[in-house]
């Protein structure tokens, strides 16, 4: 197995094992360089449908005017109105429990067993079908209270949005260092008053970062919402009643037979993938800022 | 290959007086899990003297400073058996207060732990957990950490920054100032200036030498150097072992086991 190059035979076929290898290389290379631009190619063609289709659709009635029937003149507003609010009190119930659930991850669980239980199931639920959370909280807020409202919505949104911040929460604090932890217990304060003292500040922008990623996840959930928020053709900030919201409308009136509805779909689309794109965008932002001076 | 056993040496208590012992550990055990890495250590830290811990890594010195204040008590699996008498009072008692433990015994660590708050929330960090001032009593307070630990003419004009601002040696000092700011008996110092450049070391150990007037002050190093500098006691571990004790001089000119005059003639560790 020792070939010197020496011997002009043992050259050749060296020299044949270094073109093999090249080639190989080169078709590798080739292949990744194909795959990806196949990926893109969908990606950006289905931003162009979205922009060519959408845009056409966006004027200022979107924004002031609700939901029309076929026919008549009307816009989002009570579907855009609608969805922020319920993706807010998601955030907001969301952030309460899975920073608190990561949170005890990180600090407490340790390697016990119940800790390695919630993880697991935390691993689940985050990959858990959203019209399964969808059907859990129908039979849950709905079907008790005979009627669909929005704070079943929210709801639905958050059981999404509390694996993805647990998860997110769990890792940020993980990463801080062991020191840091011992060093404020050291001057005599209590853990608790460390974690949130020191450990969240530290870690807060990776635990930012994971708030946004879950907002941007759940802002274009629909089959949740089918179950629980359902839809209302009329402006309400009353979340106790079925309460408009974009991926609803767009689902309904994208199927639909009428032109003018359809047109609205697609500018309700590409609303909710710009509020996606920038949250994504600010997420970055925030995850690469450095640290104050 | 030394293969002398270290049970068999004499372990000299260094001639402290006993109403010169701050903190007296006697027949102290450690346990990670099963493994003991702590094996009867008995030893006395003199009240406002520096003692250095020296010995090759994995000696048990961290560990042993670290049941000081039972910094180890964060983890389960680890555990201490045997006394160690803080002014008579055993800290390894179960029903120790051990936030208020702490609050007495001030540490720092290797690399520096500033936390993510400004220069002037990081020194008054600890006192606000146990003393209600005035802002105008806190200035104070904060002034007098930061010149203790030689480091208010660097950050008199920045207090307001962020501490993660600083650099490397004044992050570390900053650490002492947030130890010293509440004005602990016992300051415990586990390797200050192995993350710190040849000149912030030096403005470190001077400010231990000036410390030791107000703290009773333990000190693990692997600077031999250092530990001959600023200490007054000197304690060579060896395999979870004190292996030796006694006035830094002694230990240093006149060793009485051959295992310690290896290490610190650098024939091993």
């Amino acid at each position: 197995m020792t070939a010197q190059s020496a011997t002009p035979t043992a050259a050749s076929a060296n020299g044949a094992r270094v073109f093999r290898r090249r080639m190989a290389n080169l078709a590798f290379q080739v292949f990744c360089i194909a795959v990806t631009g196949v990926a893109l190619l969908a990606l950006a063609g289905i931003l162009w449908s979205l922009l060519s289709q959408g845009v056409g659709g966006l004027n200022l009635d979107v924004f002031t005017k609700s939901t029309p029937a076929p026919g008549s003149v009307g816009g989002l507003a009570n579907a855009i109105v609608g969805s922020i609010l319920m993706c807010l009190l998601a955030m907001v119930i969301a952030n309460v429990v899975g920073v608190l659930a990561g949170t005890w991850l990180a600090e407490y669980a340790g390697k016990s067993r119940y800790g390695s239980v919630v993880r697991f199931l935390n691993d689940v639920l985050l990959s858990a079908p959203s019209i399964l959370v969808g059907l859990f909280v129908y039979t849950l807020l709905v079907a008790p209270f005979k009627g669909f409202s929005g704070l079943a919505g929210s709801v639905a949104l958050a059981l999404l949005a509390v694996p993805v911040i647990t998860r997110t929460t769990e890792d940020t604090l993980s990463l801080q260092p062991a020191t840091l932890r011992e060093a404020g217990v050291a001057l005599g304060a209590p853990l608790s008053f460390i974690v949130q003292t020191v450990l969240w500040r530290s870690a807060q922008s990776g635990m930012l970062t994971g708030g946004l990623l879950a907002f941007a996840r759940i802002s274009g959930e629909t089959a949740p919402l089918l179950f629980t928020a359902l839809n209302n053709q009329f402006f309400s900030l009353d979340l106790r009643h079925p309460t408009a919201n974009l991926p609803v409308v767009i689902f309904q009136f994208a199927l639909s037979a009428y032109d003018d509805w359809r047109r609205l779909a697609w500018a309700g689309a590409l609303l909710i993938a710009a509020a996606v794109l920038g949250v994504t965008l600010l997420a970055r932002a925030i995850a690469k800022e450095p640290r104050r001076s | 290959m030394n293969t002398m056993k270290a049970e068999n040496l004499d372990v000299s208590i260094a001639p402290i007086q006993a109403d010169q012992v701050k903190i007296a550990v006697k027949n102290l055990d450690f346990f990670y899990d099963k493994t003991r890495t702590l094996k009867s250590v008995s030893a006395s830290f003199a009240r406002n003297r520096v003692t250095a811990l020296i010995g090759p890594s994995g000696c048990g010195k961290s560990t042993l400073l670290r049941t000081l204040n039972r910094m180890y008590a964060l983890y389960p699996g680890q555990r201490a058996e045997g006394e160690i008498l803080m002014d008579g009072e055993n800290i390894l008692h179960p029903r120790m207060d051990l936030a208020r433990l702490r609050s007495r015994i001030g540490m720092v660590f290797q690399k520096p732990t500033p936390f993510p708050m400004s220069v002037y929330d990081n020194v008054a960090f600890g006192v606000r957990l146990y003393e209600k001032l005035s802002s105008a009593d806190m200035d104070v307070r904060v002034e007098e950490a930061l010149r203790k630990a030689a480091l208010w003419d660097e950050v008199k004009d920045k207090l307001k920054g962020s501490g993660l601002g600083l650099s490397g040696g004044q992050q570390q000092r900053l650490c002492v100032a947030r130890g010293v700011a509440v004005r602990p008996e016992v300051l415990l110092l586990d390797e200050p200036t192995s993350a710190l450049d040849p000149i912030s070391s030096a403005r470190l150990e001077e400010t231990v030498s000036q410390l030791k007037a107000d703290h009773t002050i333990v000190i693990v190093t692997h600077n031999l150097g250092q530990a001959a500098r600023i200490s007054d006691y000197t304690g060579f571990m060896y395999l979870g072992e004190l292996v030796e004790y006694g006035p830094t001089d002694q230990v240093f000119t006149r060793p009485a086991t051959p295992r310690t005059s290896d290490y610190i003639t650098g024939r091993f560790g």
